[in-house]
């Protein structure tokens, strides 16, 4: 562990921190594009966080101290997590503290916290909210896992760091398995981050929200944090499958010159890959929330499919 | 291994997605458009397994393929859908996750099945023998799933793509005049069964084929 | 003083147990004495056993003779890494629950202390000698004193016929696992008549009687520990039992079923064959999904840690099927990597789980309550007990950085290897093994959630239930003990896998301990670090620092100011307790989704019901396609036999002589 391997992780983190509302925003922009709508201005997640923080906090006469408690644990996992994963360089001091598998455990640590504040006021949304969320945990939890798996098989190796050189800095091999665990992901990332054919990041609408009726008695600096750490989320999951399927242009050490190339091209993915939520996002209806499962189901299918794929045709490569 | 073998293999990947999409779509439309979609990924797998061996005739099936399964096929049933007025969604017989998870039996089992077979073969493509198998088998399986009788015209066609992609990777295809054979069945099957439909409708004003039981001798 | 062994030390735990337990009997009354000084004296006797196990990891085998039993009969004892293991389990493990239980049992519920003493105590002493037994009629011995104590403990409150029943079916289900045990030695000693485990060691059996030797241990063991079909004794068992008998059956009395058919799989049938290990992976995963399904839909907050445990014994067996099946492949790198994951499991589930039965205990006392749809809100009247529970929930649930993931991780990367297995089925379908244990573990958080949610969370459903105390000293003293076991066990995994893996470097003759310690004790990294590796400190200390850091900058640059108000809910104006999810609620999707997995009786309210009302009932499929005809069956069965007791006492005459006659026919030399 380097000192300037230190810095990179730090300013790796500070980055996520800043560029994580950024992406909310952009998605949110394109949306309202692609709809019709003028769109609300792309700082607006900051405008935001600025006024939550400013906010008093107003809590309910029923809130426990795990409610408060909570927020903190959400936000720190989602750091940990955007810590673990390789937006800029693969040589991060931090990744070995937990490879792809405990990544899946640091985003299931977040669901507990949150859903376990949601259930803390004992009102009737929140608890709706809480066992919806476990609901689409429960299912994309194992589906995130078997994506997982299929690329641990290709790399040899759970690591991320790892997954991503195999991938980005050695031969260039296609790999059918990754077209079924790519499908997968997005399922998945579209389930967990709380967007449209699961749930609707938009509306209040009682009988369908899921994220949004966990947080309803969240306010203040709560609220800041629990927003700041969905946008982390959704940063997190975005790197994560641009560092899976899209690995190109994350530098293998700390070379400055890498880097200073890292950071274009993971803004430039990262608008991309907004655009294209957008785009998913806008093409499809929200779904009955008992067609969730089956949509995560079929999720949870296709990455088994993709690790079937990868024994059957890559294995002897 | 070499960058078309690599090729193929993804295109046989993509049928194999396609042929799961297709068990798991309820609406008719989409299903005959993924139809489409596996007809050309076949057409273009058939291309690259042409242009890496030489094999003049190959290039002929990659052509009727793409003439006949992703233009002119999909573009009867679309007719068919818009006449006979059935764009509504497809209700299965078996609940949609249930149909997956015994497709993810079958694929297990066609692997598994093929695997002794594709080592005896000494293809380019013979690693997606066993994808090939597993179509047909998916293919098959939502047949018997489907209620309705678009689906399972669907659902016969895709088997023969699965046939065709077997027939590709095994032994770099059947000789040119079973195919044209083969093409021309499909074809003329699907006007009858086209005319069939309307027949059908027309007795029992549905396309329900859990009608057809009723046909029989008391 | 002349040099005690560690064998002598755990000898002398036993007997010391023992005495306690007879100390009880001298003041069946008297409470103070029993509860304040025998059971914090049993719980000193564990630590020290555990320790004495503890230092012994590593050393070499030791055996003791002891001149009790039948003429020419003692029994043998034998002390090696694998029985150390567990008998460091049983130890720090029963700690934790005799401290927690000096506070817990009080004058007249059930029997009286004294008898509880002794029985408790008995249960102890007859679990460690069945990790120390060195032949099947010790083993035997120790075996069904562990049943029968047991079987006393969970009647304590055997006025009530309900608990009478669970009893009879726990006995029951124990006796007929204990004749497949009992076969199963038969068939290892191969004729030879020699009934110590170093004979059995010595036999060479053929394929077959191996097999069959397996199969009946796994039967036999498998009633123990609640495996699929022989399951139903433990969601009957733990709910009628006291808390601190249920944690120590869930935590530690499962686990010697796992330790017998480590022994027999791996130390006493001598071959193995790899579809032994797809029966037991198979099983295992049946049972798995079985348990944590049910366990998301109970409504009574023990028989959701029961069915939970029925789970976790799942995920063992599926362990022990991977492991046999690499080890029957001579891949025993691998095979020490499944290992490693199951014996940590072991370890894992014996602290929380033991924690989570007592912290129901603590409820229990507090509320009265075992259904889960009059609790709620409990975090506010039981701070100590919810707080703790809160690290059983999250190890439970197998999320970092507790004691759960450990063993979930380690069994996830030794399933990343099974394609490598050299059969072309297995390579296939043992992958596909894994993605049902991941399902399994997420699910098992939906369940750990609402238990942990409605139990401590929320609204409190009933007024009672401000009068809710939290637990004393004693019972604090044993939950702090246990949840500190789930947070060492999850954070250190270096070091324990270090002691642990003398137990697999015994029965597979190669073990991690080289490659993890290479790492230090802060990172696992069980292959290589380049192929994985989890750093639970780091990632606990992050989290921290990242919260810690949040909340002093938002209040440094912000202000922390907040006030309390009614809760805001959409601006729905009902916001009773019972707007809030039932239990019933909670786990609708799940029965919703796997419907076919349940039997269910559900009644539904009609518009011209007087007084509207729902209910659903689950129950278990496997009773009414199983047991209920095995009952009818049996009952057909021993009415033909009835026939045969005409009640004359000539007729009975007459059949001993026919049976004298038929004797001295067929049985001529």
């Amino acid at each position: 562990m380097s000192i300037s391997g230190l810095l990179w992780q730090l300013f790796a983190i500070v980055l996520a921190l800043a560029l994580a509302p950024l992406l909310t925003g952009w998605v949110n922009q394109c949306r309202a594009w692609l709809q019709n709508r003028s769109a609300p201005p792309l700082l607006l997640p900051y405008y935001m966080l600025h006024k939550l923080f400013l906010k008093d906090v107003v809590l309910a006469h029923g809130a426990s101290p795990i409610f408060r408690f909570a927020p903190f644990a959400v936000f720190g996992c989602m750091l940990l997590a955007c810590a673990i994963i390789p937006v800029l360089s693969t040589d991060l001091p931090f990744a070995p503290a937990a490879d792809t598998i405990a990544l899946v455990g640091v985003f299931g640590l977040a669901r507990i916290f949150i859903s376990l504040a949601a259930m803390d006021v004992g009102t009737s949304f929140g608890t709706l909210g809480g066992r919806r969320e476990m609901l689409v945990g429960f299912l994309a939890e194992p589906a995130l896992l078997m994506v997982i798996f299929t690329l641990a098989m290709i790399a040899q190796s759970t690591s991320v760091a790892t997954i991503v050189e195999t991938l980005a800095h050695r031969e260039f091999v296609i790999y059918p398995s990754l077209a079924f665990a790519g499908i997968a992901f997005t399922f998945v990332s579209f389930a967990e981050n709380a967007r449209v054919p699961v749930d609707n990041p938009a509306t209040h609408l009682e009988l369908t929200m899921i994220h949004e009726a966990m947080i309803l008695e969240y306010s203040g600096r709560h609220l800041a944090l629990i927003e700041w750490a969905a946008s982390l989320k959704l940063y997190a999951y975005s790197c994560l499958g641009l560092a899976l399927f899209f690995p190109w242009g994350i530098a293998q050490g700390d070379s400055f010159l890498g880097l200073l190339v890292a950071i274009p091209m993971l803004v430039a993915k990262l608008a991309i890959g907004g655009v294209l939520l957008a785009l998913i996002e806008t093409l499809n209806a929200k779904v009955r929330i008992f067609r969730a499962p089956e949509f995560l189901g079929t999720a949870f299918l296709f990455a088994v499919l993709g690790l079937l794929v990868r024994l059957l045709l890559e294995s002897r490569v | 291994m070499s960058l078309s073998a690599q090729l193929i293999n993804l295109f046989a990947a993509v049928i194999l997605l396609l042929a799961f999409a297709m068990l798991a779509q309820r609406r008719v439309l989409t299903l005959i458009n993924l139809f489409a979609l596996q007809g050309l990924t076949l057409a273009l797998s058939t291309l690259v397994v042409a242009f890496t061996t030489g094999q003049a005739h190959l290039y002929g099936s990659a052509a009727l393929t793409l003439v006949l399964k992703a233009v002119l096929l999909p573009w009867i049933l679309h007719r068919l859908v818009r006449r006979l007025e059935v764009k509504w969604d497809v209700e299965p017989l078996i609940k949609v996750p249930t149909t997956m998870l015994v497709g993810i039996v079958l694929v297990i089992i066609s692997f598994n099945v093929a695997l002794p077979i594709s080592q005896l073969s000494s293809t380019i493509s013979r690693g997606t023998l066993g994808i090939a198998l597993a179509s047909v088998m998916l293919a098959f399986l939502m047949m018997i799933t489907r209620s309705k009788a678009i689906p399972q015209v669907v659902g016969f066609l895709a088997m023969e793509n699965g046939l065709f992609l077997a027939a590709t990777s095994a032994t770099y295809g059947m000789p040119m005049v079973v195919e044209l054979g083969i093409a021309l069945d499909v074809l003329v099957g699907v006007i009858i069964l086209g005319v069939f439909f309307f027949q059908i409708r027309d007795q029992f004003d549905s396309l329900d084929i859990r009608h057809l039981e009723r046909l029989k001798e008391k | 003083m002349p040099d005690l062994l560690p064998i002598d030390l755990l000898l002398i735990a036993a007997c010391a147990w023992l005495a306690i337990g007879f100390a009880g009997i001298f003041a069946p009354r008297n409470l103070r004495f029993i509860s304040k000084i025998l059971f914090p004296l049993g719980a000193f006797v564990a630590v020290l056993a555990g320790l004495t196990s503890l230092t012994f990891l590593g050393g070499a085998t030791e055996t003791a003779v002891l001149l009790i039993g039948l003429p020419d009969l003692p029994f043998h004892l034998r002390l090696d890494n694998l029985s150390a293991v567990f008998v460091l389990l049983l130890g720090f493990a029963s700690a934790g629950i005799s401290v927690f239980a000096a506070g817990y049992f009080r004058q007249g519920e059930g029997a009286a202390p004294g008898l509880m003493c002794l029985q408790y105590h008995v249960f102890l002493a007859s679990m460690l000698l069945v990790l120390l037994a060195d032949d099947a009629y010790a083993f035997m011995v120790a075996w069904e004193g562990m049943a029968l104590s047991s079987f006393f403990l969970v009647t304590t409150q055997h006025r009530q016929a309900e608990i009478r029943r669970a009893g009879y079916l726990y006995l029951l289900i124990a006796h007929v696992g204990a004749i497949g045990i009992l076969l199963s030695f038969g068939v290892m000693t191969a004729g030879s008549g020699d009934y110590s485990f170093a004979g059995m060691r010595a036999q060479a059996l053929p394929p077959f009687w191996g097999s069959a030797a397996f199969l009946l241990a796994l039967f036999g063991f498998g009633a123990k520990a609640g495996l699929l079909p022989v399951h139903v004794w433990l969601p009957e068992a733990h709910p009628a039992a006291p808390s601190p008998v249920s944690a120590m059956m869930s935590g530690v009395m499962l686990k010697t079923a796992i330790y017998g058919l480590l022994r027999v799989s791996f130390d006493l049938v001598g071959t193995s064959i790899w579809w032994w290990g797809v029966v037991a992976m198979v099983v295992g995963l049946a049972t798995a999904v079985f348990g944590v399904l049910y366990s998301t839909v109970q409504s009574d907050m023990k028989r959701l840690l029961a069915y939970s445990s029925i789970e976790n014994i799942g995920l063992l067996a599926v362990a022990l099927g991977l492991t046999l099946i690499f080890h029957a492949y001579r891949m025993e790198a691998l095979a020490a990597l499944a290992m490693t994951a199951l014996l940590y499991h072991c370890l894992a589930h014996a602290g929380f789980k033991s924690l989570l039965f007592l912290c129901t205990g603590s409820v229990l006392h507090a509320t009265k309550e075992r259904s889960l749809g009059k609790l709620g809100g409990l975090i506010h009247r039981m701070p100590w007990v919810a707080w703790l529970a809160l690290a059983g929930v999250i190890a439970s649930a197998g999320l970092p950085p507790l004691s759960g993931f450990v063993s979930e991780w380690l069994l996830l990367q030794a399933f990343l290897f099974s394609p490598g297995l050299p059969h072309s089925w297995l390579n296939m379908i043992v992958p596909v093994a894994a993605a049902v244990v991941a399902l399994v573990a997420a699910l098992a958080g939906f369940a750990m959630v609402k238990f942990y949610g409605i139990v401590f969370l929320g609204q409190m459903r009933e007024p009672a239930l401000k009068e809710a105390h939290d637990a004393g000293p004693w019972e604090r003293a044993g939950l702090l003990w246990l949840a500190a076991l789930t947070l060492a066990l999850g954070v250190l995994p270096s070091t324990v896998i270090g002691f642990i893996d003398a137990a697999t470097t015994q029965l597979l003759g190669t073990g991690l301990a080289d490659q993890v310690r290479e790492h230090g004790w802060w990172m696992l990294a069980p292959i290589s670090a380049e192929r994985a590796s989890y750093q639970p400190l780091v990632f606990l200390v992050t989290i921290v620092i990242a919260g810690l850091v949040g909340r002093a900058l938002v209040r440094r640059l912000y202000h922390g100011r907040g006030r309390r108000s009614a809760a805001w809910d959409c601006g729905y104006v009902f916001q009773g307790p019972r707007a809030q999810d039932t239990a019933e609620g909670f786990s609708q999707p799940i029965r919703r989704i796997f419907e076919p997995m349940f039997r269910m009786e559900r009644h539904f309210p009609t518009i011209r019901d007087e007084q509207p009302y729902y209910s659903v009932k689950v129950e278990d499929h496997f009773w009414h396609w199983l047991y209920l005809p095995l009952a009818r069956l049996t009952n057909a069965v021993s009415a033909l036999v009835t026939r045969l007791q005409g009640g004359r006492i000539a007729i009975y005459l007459l059949y001993s002589f026919l049976t004298l006659i038929v004797l001295l026919l067929v049985a001529r030399p």
